[in-house]
């Protein structure tokens, strides 16, 4: 598979394992070489891309999502959107209906049952996206707002910006449920970054089976390779996936990463990591 | 009975190492691992399981194929594109439609607008919870299934469960190891919590996801405090963080410098507390103590 066109996703189960490190490093570094590259932040809870790529934003757009406002003149208090809300988040009490914004999943059953046509959408900002340039990296970048639940919703609004056109590399949030699905799906490639601890392999292992449930092809990178043990790789062995980078442990890394510094600039030795690293995602 | 939940904002600042430690520490508490994303706790407390539940989060739809007539309602009213024109022929029709159980939410729209009443809409087993006990005390746990929802319902049902056990055993302290973002299981697992510990580290990103989530537990008014781990990384940005949580008036309840310790400590499944007797172990117990401190004030 060519690069110049992919999508690849950096997750990696366990947070802190260095994922904006080796996501915002591929971005400058492909975009270095000539590739036409987005760098899209879909860990909207903490995202941390800018730190590093230092973006100029050009513009921003709100998001929001679609919760009911119901108009008690038309109302009957029937009760029929709570019935249907498997949320809790619209209870139809005696002459009024409660809406709770915050539990709302955006389903739509309230407006569509209402027999009286009283539910309306109502926008609910969850956040906002910010596009701008690094270099000649395309910077997308999404922020929940403070207090949303809503996560994957906003996920799914910043990868609508995705170029079919043009590399595109996917910031993924910790964890392993639904944020990642939302931030994995319909990529071409998952990049696994991940450290050498238990820690790191059992939430490793978590992400290879939600990797594997969603029939996508995935890669591992060590970061701070040799500051545990051997059993990451054991397992990579075990399961035939392919071992892309190993990341030495290495202090001044961890100070540029501290002070907001790219890698590839600050230590240019380790430039030729990203050399291979590109090199074994065409390969894969 | 006090509750303690330690959060970060930022993944990977050491919130498990540091949950561990104060269970060797404290006299008395009932731990529970509300990280049920990536839950690692369970790697150093070496829970003996004495009890397994299934956790259903909410319900999922799935197509009967045999009666499905292809008419395509499901995935007109379906708000997460789950229902998908992909399924086996049968007596009626070429095709049927199915449901993508990732992708779905569990709204059950589809099954109320089916017009042959072809989706089932049942309960969705969505992970498994544990009492556990460990040498430090019982254990409350998860393990949630693979790429599942509900992961704040299963946060929101865990720490139920570990003050259930806390009021039971009369112990009077609940140590919360929480997970990192400020999103649903994070706003689940500080919710009406006595005080929040978040852990950060001296870089631009922890200090800057430090600020989000200190934003959230200011949201939902949780007194809080601060712990700079790895200080020594960067000493400067230690004490902007430090200055910045006084000016706020969160309290600084420690500093622990970097220290491979931690990661053999891991290695070996044990916690710094049993694993390190140097200034580590010191850090760490001062740390505890003033955590303990807080608490008592009023």
């Amino acid at each position: 598979m060519e690069i110049s066109d992919m999508k690849i996703a950096i997750a990696s189960g366990k947070g802190g394992t260095g994922k904006t490190t080796i996501a915002t490093n591929l971005a400058h570094y492909t975009a270095r070489l000539g590739q036409k590259v987005q760098y899209l932040d879909c860990d909207v809870e903490e995202p941390n891309g800018h730190i590093f790529l230092k973006p100029r934003i050009n513009r921003s757009r709100e998001v929001t999502v679609d919760v009911p406002q119901v108009d008690l003149e038309k109302c009957t208090g029937c009760g029929k959107c709570g019935e249907i809300c498997q949320y809790g988040a619209i209870v139809s009490v005696k002459e009024t209906v409660l809406t709770f914004e915050q539990l709302c999943h955006s389903c739509g059953g309230c407006m569509r049952i209402c027999p009286a046509d009283a539910i309306k959408p109502k926008p609910l900002n969850i956040g906002d996206i910010e596009f701008g340039k690094a270099g000649d990296v395309d910077f997308i970048s999404g922020r929940l707002r403070i207090g949303s639940v809503r996560t994957p919703s906003l996920i799914k609004e910043v990868k609508k910006h995705i170029k079919e056109d043009r590399l595109a590399i996917i910031d993924v949030p910790p964890g392993t449920s639904c944020p990642v699905v939302e931030a994995v799906k319909g990529t071409d490639f998952v990049l696994l970054v991940t450290e050498p601890t238990p820690f790191g392999l059992n939430d490793l292992k978590l992400t290879v089976g939600l990797v594997r449930e969603m029939n996508l092809p995935c890669a591992v990178v060590i970061n701070r390779y040799g500051i545990g043990n051997d059993k990451v790789e054991e397992y990579c062995e075990a399961e035939n996936i392919d071992i892309v980078l190993k990341l030495p442990d290495d202090r001044r890394i961890a100070e540029a990463y501290s002070s907001g510094k790219m890698m590839v600039n600050e230590l240019p030795e380790f430039k030729n990591h990203f050399v291979d690293l590109t090199k074994a995602i065409k390969a894969s | 009975m006090k509750e303690i939940v330690v959060i970060s904002g930022k993944g990977g600042t050491g919130k498990t190492s540091i949950v561990a430690s104060f269970a060797a520490l404290a006299n008395n508490a009932v731990l529970a691992d509300c990280d049920v994303d990536a839950a690692d706790l369970h790697l150093v407390l070496e829970p003996d399981v004495k009890q397994t539940h299934d956790f259903s989060g909410g319900k999922l739809a799935s197509v009967i194929t045999e009666k499905c007539i292809g008419c395509g309602r499901c995935e007109e009213v379906c708000n997460f594109d789950a229902a998908l024109f992909d399924g086996p022929a049968n007596d009626v029709v070429e095709k049927t439609y199915t449901i993508d159980s990732i992708a779905c939410d569990g709204c059950g729209v589809c099954a109320h607008y089916c017009p042959v009443d072809a989706i089932e809409f049942k309960d969705a087993v969505n992970g498994q919870w544990f009492i556990s006990n460990t040498r430090f005390g019982p254990m409350v746990h998860a393990r949630l299934g693979i790429a599942q929802e509900n992961s704040g319902k299963l946060v929101t049902l865990i720490r139920k469960e570990a003050k259930k056990i806390a009021d039971e055993e009369k112990k009077n302290l609940l140590i919360v190891d929480g997970s990192p973002g400020i999103g649903c299981p994070v706003i689940a697992s500080i919710v009406g919590a006595d005080l929040v510990l978040a852990v950060t580290e001296p870089t631009i990103s922890g200090q800057h996801d430090l600020d989000r989530v200190v934003e959230l537990t200011t949201h939902f008014k949780i007194p809080t405090a601060v712990c700079v781990n790895k200080y020594d990384i960067n000493v400067k940005i230690a004490k902007a963080i430090e200055k910045k949580a006084l000016e706020r008036d969160l309290k600084v309840a420690g500093k622990i410098a970097y220290d491979i310790a931690v990661t053999k400590a891991q290695i070996a499944a044990r916690s710094i507390i049993e694993y390190s007797s140097n200034g580590l172990k010191d850090q760490i117990v001062s740390l505890w103590e003033s955590i303990l401190d807080i608490l008592k004030s009023p």
